[in-house]
């Protein structure tokens, strides 16, 4: 700001407020929803206020009972989510840092070309070759199984290319200093690169957990059997009922908790999620 | 490519750590991919037991097919919706945060977390919203004489497919259009002030020129999203009904290819949507090394 004008100002915080209530206006109006009784959410306008169903709903969800219609439990649902999202996070970090090492360390024959084949992962997402690869995951017997959840997703190359800008610049006298010592790659990587580039993981792991947590399409695909469901496409199913027996109350309690783990992650670290959202997509 | 000065003279090592990634990647990324292509340019027998090679006979007649020329055309209209809505809203909000001095930090927490929230809610929450049963949306338009029914209006649930795609995407660019912001020199704006030009004018003939190169990436990368990562939402919502109306190209692969079990139309999508892909990731990259060597 160069110069002081109230009216601007104001303007401003209009403009800001505005947005916070758009934004938080949809979630605003589904917990509202989870708070009342199926009945007075489909007999017309539903209420702006809290009602008081919040707790028995959100045991209702969460209880064993909510295993219906051929879904599993939803804590059953929450636990694959979670695991998803967990060995996506964890294995696209150990894979994308251990090929940067490789790419940045060594000299190689085919290093340009296995630094092609990662970038090339950025053009295909799952989106356009669904067929096919659905196929090799059932070939490889790895429907309804947490490898085939997970394995499929876990090369990055996004990750490959941070990990990489980052050993670049981390000073060659390290690595002098640790060959003079006598240090051999894995020894060096360890005690020197691994700690080097704890914020980088750390950020990483914010934004990685949450693009494990949101899968949708994945799951729908290589899931048949309930016990493997995630929580995303469970919800859907919630609703995929004849449209008068939605239970509006339940599915909406379940979107609020469903959202929650990675909303508090980006609330509670925003610093670290706004380092790896901005490092990641350059 | 470059590497460090220094490096370790190991043969075998490399190969070693580079092994998962590539495994993963060959296995799953690039040999479906080559399935993809190939079984586009030929047709199965009803068993599946054997495949001829029938040429550009799928790709003939997906151009000539008026149901996908439709879906092509749907799609541009959403992702240019959904990306003009997020970019200005996300520029909007950047531009007042980037004004306070302070309280910023603030209102940053209270308009980034939508980025978390799934695709599939974020459907599920507006199609509650929309809905002609529960909805308060809906509610208020037929208070107004509208009568809204996504059910069995195309436009209805072309628009309410757009709302949900972009409300989720309005914090990503909003982040990226502050980071532009804050990288802009106070000096210049300081020069342009003391030179008598407002507020508006300042923002028109200074900033914006300065956050092209973001609105660049951006669009890129909006457009990337729209067309492929709002699968969820279409699913959770419309299903590309009603009569196609929102059939965007990545939910149809998934309907032929998964639903319809038709392979060889299917893989012929799929190559197309590949090619696109490519296109928009060789401009995003290309752009990105130019803006490195400013």
């Amino acid at each position: 700001m160069v110069e002081n004008r109230p009216f601007l100002t104001f303007l401003t915080h209009l403009v800001l407020i505005a947005g916070v209530v758009l934004v938080a206006f949809p979630v605003y109006v589904a917990f509202i929803a989870s708070t009342h009784t199926r009945e007075v959410l489909v007999g017309g306008m539903i209420p702006l206020l809290p009602g008081g169903h919040l707790i028995e709903n959100y045991a209702q969800v969460l209880s064993a009972s909510s295993a219906a219609n051929g879904l599993p439990s939803y804590t059953l649902m929450a636990l694959n989510s979670l695991g998803m999202a967990l060995i996506i996070t964890f294995g696209k970090i150990v894979i994308s840092i251990l090929s940067a090492f490789a790419i940045v360390y060594f000299r190689f024959r085919f290093r340009l070309l296995a630094f092609w084949i990662i970038f090339i992962t950025l053009m295909l997402p799952v989106e356009v070759r669904i067929i096919p690869t659905y196929k090799v995951v059932a070939d490889l017997g790895m429907l309804n199984s947490y490898p085939g959840l997970t394995v499929p997703l876990i090369a990055s190359a996004t990750a490959t290319f941070l990990f990489r800008q980052f050993f670049m610049t981390v000073p060659d006298e390290l690595v002098e200093a640790a060959r003079v010592d006598g240090s051999g790659p894995l020894k060096f990587f360890r005690d020197i690169l691994l700690p080097l580039s704890r914020t980088n993981i750390a950020a990483l792991c914010v934004i990685l957990f949450i693009y494990g947590w949101i899968q949708y399409l994945w799951p729908l695909l290589v899931t048949t059997d309930p016990g493997y469901y995630t929580l995303m496409m469970g919800l859907k199913r919630m609703v995929a009922v004849q449209d008068g027996e939605v239970q509006w109350h339940l599915v909406m309690a379940g979107a609020i908790l469903a959202m929650l783990p990675p909303v508090l992650v980006v609330i509670l670290m925003q610093r670290l999620f706004i380092r790896g959202l901005t490092e990641t997509e350059k | 490519m470059d590497t460090k000065r220094t490096i370790f003279p190991n043969r075998v090592l490399p190969y070693l750590l580079l092994a998962p990634q590539l495994v993963v990647t060959l296995v799953f990324f690039i040999w479906p991919a080559g399935q993809a292509v190939k079984s586009s340019f030929e047709r199965e027998d009803p068993f599946g037991l054997s495949a001829s090679f029938v040429g550009f006979q799928h790709y003939a007649r997906l151009l000539k097919d008026p149901l996908y020329l439709d879906s092509l055309g749907r799609t541009a209209v959403f992702a240019v919706a959904v990306t003009a809505l997020s970019m200005a809203l996300g520029l909007a909000l950047a531009v007042a945060v980037n004004r306070l001095l302070k309280g910023g930090r603030f209102y940053t927490t209270l308009l980034v977390w939508p980025y978390a929230v799934a695709p599939v809610i974020a459907g599920l929450l507006w199609w509650f919203l929309f809905n002609s049963t529960t909805g308060v949306l809906a509610y208020f338009l037929g208070q107004l004489g509208i009568r809204w029914d996504h059910n069995l209006n195309g436009t209805h649930a072309m628009i309410l497919i757009v709302i949900a795609a972009a409300w989720k995407q309005v914090s990503y660019n909003f982040l990226f259009f502050l980071a532009g912001l804050q990288s802009v020199p106070h000096s210049l704006i300081e020069a342009a002030a003391i030179d008598g030009s407002g507020p508006v004018k300042r923002f028109f003939t200074i900033v914006l020129p300065l956050l092209s190169p973001t609105t660049f990436f951006l669009f890129i990368v909006n457009v990337n999203y729209t067309m492929f990562d709002t699968f969820a939402i279409i699913d959770a919502t419309t299903a590309g009904g009603p009569a196609q109306a929102t059939n965007i190209l990545v939910y149809k692969v998934y309907d032929d290819g998964f639903l319809g079990l038709n392979l060889g139309s299917s893989s012929a999508q799929s190559v197309l949507l590949m090619l696109i892909v490519v296109v928009l990731t060789v401009i995003q990259f290309r752009y990105v090394e130019r803006r490195v060597q400013y």
